[in-house]
């Protein structure tokens, strides 16, 4: 076992940042920045009584979603788990549709019928929003079956936790999709626990990304916390997808700073409030921040303008979402089955 | 009218769908190269190739998942379970993944698939390779579940659950493929949901579906050569969405009832349509509704026990006596 404590990054000599995507990086900055906002409003409401049911928050792993869809195009395909809010936000589903399906409200994403675990927005291509570990990468790899199948260079991406890699659809579907060439990236965001079971206690290999080798597919890990390298990452996985038809295994570093949901204390019996403070020093937005201002790329005004823009935005929705109607009592009904 | 085997009914069916719609492909275990385990799929590889008929490994969660992924942006996959005792293996995207995924979705993404192959017992498999499991899947919102009992039937539904838009379970036999029937030349479908008089009559109803149509006919003709019964066989043919009007419409003729299905009997079919005879129907009836089902026991393998634990025609003689109160 390589129990990588994945640490602070070593300072030192590192390259200069690429002046002319000035605007890329401060894109990047506002989204994972809107994301935090909008996870801290989402806690605070669920707090309320406004949100019910599980709900889990993204706090800490903003780079992972940030960076990764950042190298996808508008028709590629999506698929994500219950702890998905980010991702649906970062694919372009607005903050009020969003917040009004946690608060089960008809203007909701999912007309309120699917809550934090199961949001959808065909339109975008994203896909959920899946709530039984590990159930949708073989869903994910079904949509890259079909661009496939339909000889369209649409990849299929999909976000899952690193306890689903221990489940058995995550195994015959990594195989599948390296047997037939499907363009899927799967991504793993490590983020060293499954609810309060730590990785080395589930799994003898700690290193997710080991296991593309029994499939013969390729792998990356990735620090899940470098939303430019998971940019990157990413675009290499992208391109061999597209180019290639080959399938990737990407492994982010990742970590969790909320409980595994809001029903959870944030740290307890499986982890140390230590470790938690430690991992903080490796904090996706501070880190980016940290670099555009010593390239001169972002001053504190700029910053405290995308904080606001974010705020605006977040707020707007949690307003949307309070006053937004519940679903009509016939929606109970309705969508069961396609007329 | 030509005759056909119940395989080469939904073989005809899988073709004329795949010839028709460019969208529709089969997936499964041994579909392609092998012909399938019990040749449904017989030249469909030869015809359509292996980009739309596809051999998949022994990964039924996976192909099962695959295939709603498919359904999830378009496609119209027909994904095959060599039986359905291995799709047990596959039941979370079934359940969780393709009869949730339009209501959970708010309506944004329907899922036109079909899960089909044999289910039910055959000849001493054993107790794993024998068990029907309609109630269990038409327990589930979402899913269409249908169960055809001749050639006729199984290529028109199947037809049919191709071109719908929902998720639908195909329940057929083993002992089924090699029976034959009249197919009329040329296009036609079976819509789903609707059950079928199969023989009428007018003094006991006779519920069955799949296997069990041929138990119903055989006992409703001993019942009228030896018993003096006209018994009216009443072929389910979709189990969900249950077609009542059919079912009480010939309840409230005969006013007595007998169900008779292959699976166990504890929350069994059989007792969703007793629930809507009492419901609807209890005025007209003038009998307790009989149940005939398979054993309550895992399938032994041993022949006698075996016959002992399927519904047979005795046993269905025996349930429309009573029903008649002729004992
Ligand atoms: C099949 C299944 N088993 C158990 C659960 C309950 N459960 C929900 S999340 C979770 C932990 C998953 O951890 P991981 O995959 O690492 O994702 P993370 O929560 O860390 O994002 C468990 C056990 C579930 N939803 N599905
Ligand atoms: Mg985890």
């Amino acid at each position: 076992m390589s129990a990588v404590k994945d640490a602070a990054p070593p300072v030192g000599a590192r390259a200069k940042l690429d002046a002319s995507r000035r605007a890329l990086y401060h894109d990047l900055l506002r989204q994972m920045l809107h994301v935090r906002y909008f996870e801290e409003k989402a806690g605070e409401a669920y707090a309320q009584g406004k949100i019910g049911g599980f709900c889990h928050l993204y706090i800490g792993q903003e780079a992972v979603a940030v960076g990764s869809l950042a190298a996808l195009r508008p028709d590629d395909y999506v698929f994500a788990g219950y702890r998905e809010h980010a991702h649906a936000l970062v694919r372009g589903t607005t903050s009020r549709a969003v917040m009004a399906e946690l608060f089960g409200k008809a203007t909701g994403c999912s007309k309120g019928k699917g809550g934090s675990m199961h949001l959808f927005d065909a339109a975008r291509n994203f896909l959920g929003g899946h709530a039984i570990v590990g159930s949708h990468i073989p869903l994910a790899a079904g949509a890259a079956f079909a661009s496939k199948y339909r000889g369209t260079d649409q990849v299929s991406v999909c976000y899952f936790g690193e306890a689903a890699a221990n489940i058995g659809a995550f195994h015959e579907t990594l195989n599948m999709a390296a047997l037939w060439r499907l363009p899927g990236i799967f991504i793993c965001e490590n983020n060293r626990y499954g609810m309060g079971t730590a990785l080395e206690r589930a799994s003898v290999v700690y290193d997710i990304s080991q296991r593309s080798c029994s499939y013969h597919m390729a792998a990356e890990t990735v620090d899940g916390m470098d939303v430019l390298a998971m940019y990157e990452a990413t675009r290499r996985a992208v391109e061999r997808a597209r180019a290639e038809r080959l399938p990737t295994l990407l492994e982010a570093r990742t970590y969790r700073y909320m409980g595994h949901s809001m029903a959870d204390p944030i740290h307890g019996h499986y982890r140390t409030k230590e470790e938690l403070e430690e991992q903080k020093q490796r904090d996706p937005i501070a880190g980016l921040r940290a670099r555009l201002e010593e390239d001169g790329l972002l001053d504190d005004a700029q910053y405290a303008e995308l904080e606001k823009g974010v705020h605006a935005e977040v707020e707007d929705a949690v307003a949307f979402a309070e006053q937004s109607p519940e679903p009509d009592p016939a929606e109970l009904y309705t969508d069961v089955y396609k007329a | 009218m030509p005759v056909l085997t119940y395989r080469d009914a939904l073989n005809h069916a899988l073709r004329e769908e795949m010839e028709r719609d460019p969208d529709v492909f089969l997936m499964g275990e041994e579909v392609g190269v092998y012909q399938g385990a019990y040749k449904v799929s017989r030249g469909l590889l030869q015809q359509f190739g292996d980009r739309r008929v596809i051999d998949t490994p022994i990964a039924e969660l996976g192909f099962a998942g695959i295939g709603v992924g498919a359904a999830m942006v378009g496609l119209r996959p027909v994904i095959e379970f060599m039986t359905w005792n291995f799709a047990l293996l596959a039941i979370d995207e079934v359940v969780n993944s393709a009869a949730k995924m339009l209501y959970m979705s708010g309506g944004q993404i329907p899922i036109p698939i079909v899960f089909r192959g044999p289910g039910g017992a055959a000849l001493q498999l054993g107790a794993q390779h024998s068990q029907a499991f309609e109630s269990w899947l038409a327990n589930v919102p979402g899913l269409k579940v249908v169960a055809p009992a001749t050639p006729y039937d199984a290529k028109g539904l199947l037809k049919s659950a191709i071109r719908d838009d929902n998720p639908v379970i195909f329940l057929e036999g083993e002992m089924l493929y090699n029976n034959k029937g009249e197919i009329p030349e040329g296009e036609y479908t079976v819509p789903l949901g609707l059950a079928d008089v199969k023989r009428a009559g007018t003094d006991v109803t006779i519920v069955c579906h799949s296997k069990t149509v041929a138990t119903a006919e055989k006992a409703a003709r001993q019942l009228a050569g030896e018993h003096g019964l006209e018994a009216e066989v009443v072929d389910l043919r979709t189990i969900r969405p249950l077609d009542t009007e059919t079912l009480l419409a010939s309840v409230r003729k005969t006013n007595r009832c007998v169900i008779v299905e292959e699976g166990w009997p504890f929350c069994g079919v059989g007792a969703q349509v007793v629930d809507e005879i009492q419901r609807h129907a209890f005025d007209d009836l003038d009998a307790p509704v009989e149940r005939v089902t398979g054993a309550d026991v895992p399938m032994p393998y041993n022949k006698l026990l075996e016959r002992a634990a399927k519904p047979s025609v005795d046993a269905v003689i025996g349930a429309a006596r009573r029903a008649a109160y002729v004992d």
